[in-house]
């Protein structure tokens, strides 16, 4: 029982990696990675959000979208399933403004610190992207819970070592037109590489 | 930065390229790049759907409130992609299968989501589509550039024809596997806006 959660995170961290192994939340991943600090801030707006999204929207999957999932309500043979992106692109925005209410309110130093990121998680494909995946493999809802934290945490660290990286760049002597963009993509292109080592590890 | 019909549909060209200047739209990229097929059809996809979302959202700007006026826009994308979708299921079934969830991840693809927010929400009808179908275009450059790259060198192979006989089928090519994988794509987008910059001086940047 435990073995299988724990294989589901680790995969999720490690072997399948959002940023780095599925290449999901890259516009993010490379807009906002100039500093550690930032990096952090956004990291954690990402597991929060990841972790709340995935299992919610399972739970409307299960009980709502899915082939006869209505037959508790007493409706059969009812297939919704086409909704499904328009609902859960709707559950994602959502959430995010509730999440950036409530820190307004509860945590306000939090929220002064990664306020300005969590509009732009809307639009992150790591947060769909993980959903979808939940979808396409079945979760159910205790796993969805483990599988939403774990990319998350894997999108965070590959984010912090990116900035990481990117901060000790500012020292070496890039060719001008390379400079900024350029230089991070092809970073971005060693560490994916490294992060294939893991691919062929079965848990 | 003109209004004018020409220069919004070129400027995303080469001059103000979504993903080598403005950072958006990185996602779909790289994954589907490997061939050339499922590139046209995904760059045709997201041209479509970024015009025809700017031209709805430009249409309704003044009755969006402001407060939940992410929530509106994310919505309009999300019924033009699930159309874009069930068009690509019905007469390409196949391609579609290929593209998995990233007809999908459209929705997401920032460059629909920030070309509405920095121009649809303040232009009339006509400029907006003009700018959607510009953008679009300037994404497919880039994403055609890398697909051929892949598609030739990985494979040795352009649309399915076979351009560098391989040497495990009796030719001479012997391919590079690397550029069957994803890393591959952020090397050559990074090969190319260097090119692009030492072309344009001006899109430097400073540190």
């Amino acid at each position: 029982m435990i073995e299988s959660y724990l294989s589901i995170f680790f995969t999720a961290v490690f072997v399948e990696n959002m940023a780095l192994s599925f290449f999901l939340g890259m516009c993010t991943f490379i807009a906002v990675s100039k500093t550690v600090d930032t990096a952090i801030g956004l990291g954690i707006a990402v597991i929060a959000i990841l972790t709340l999204t995935v299992p919610v929207n399972n739970l409307i999957y299960q009980y709502v979208l899915r082939e006869d999932a209505l037959v508790w309500a007493g409706i059969h043979g009812v297939d919704l399933s086409f909704l499904g992106l328009i609902c859960y692109i709707g559950v994602i925005a959502a959430m995010v403004q509730i999440l950036e209410m409530t820190m307004d309110k509860f945590f306000p130093a939090l929220y002064n610190t990664m306020g300005i990121f969590l509009p732009l998680i809307t639009v992150n494909c790591a947060i769909l992207g993980g959903v979808l995946f939940m979808v396409e493999r079945n979760y159910n809802f205790a796993e969805s819970v483990v599988f939403g934290f774990g990319s998350g945490f894997g999108w965070a660290i590959a984010i912090v070592s990116l900035a990481g990286i990117r901060e000790k760049l500012k020292y070496s002597n890039v060719p001008n037109g390379l400079k900024g963009l350029g230089i991070t993509f092809i970073t971005v292109g060693l560490m994916a590489m490294a992060f294939m080592a893991f691919s062929g590890i079965q848990l | 930065m003109t209004d004018k019909p020409k220069n919004v549909v070129l400027d995303p060209l080469f001059n103000n390229n979504p993903i080598a200047l403005q950072v958006l739209g990185i996602c779909s990229a790289l994954a589907i790049t490997t061939k050339l097929e499922t590139v046209i059809v995904m760059a045709v996809a997201v041209t479509v759907v970024l015009g025809l979302t700017n031209s709805a959202i430009s249409l309704i700007r003044n009755h969006i409130p402001g407060s939940i006026r992410i929530i509106v826009q994310m919505t309009i994308i999300a019924s033009m992609v699930i159309m874009v979708d069930l068009v690509l299921k019905a007469y390409a079934y196949n391609i579609s299968k290929q593209l998995s969830i990233f007809v999908g991840l459209i929705i997401t693809n920032c460059i629909i989501m920030g070309r509405a927010e920095a121009f649809a929400m303040s232009h009339p009808v006509g400029i907006s589509f003009l700018d959607g179908i510009g953008n679009g275009l300037g994404y497919s450059t880039i994403l055609i550039v890398v697909g051929v790259f892949r598609e030739l060198l990985g494979s040795g192979r352009l649309h399915g024809q076979v351009i560098l006989p391989l040497s495990t089928e009796g030719g001479w090519y012997v391919s590079n596997g690397l550029m069957l994988l994803p890393p591959s794509a952020f090397f050559i987008i990074g090969l190319y806006i260097w090119a692009l910059r030492t072309w344009k001086k001006d899109q430097i940047e400073r540190n």
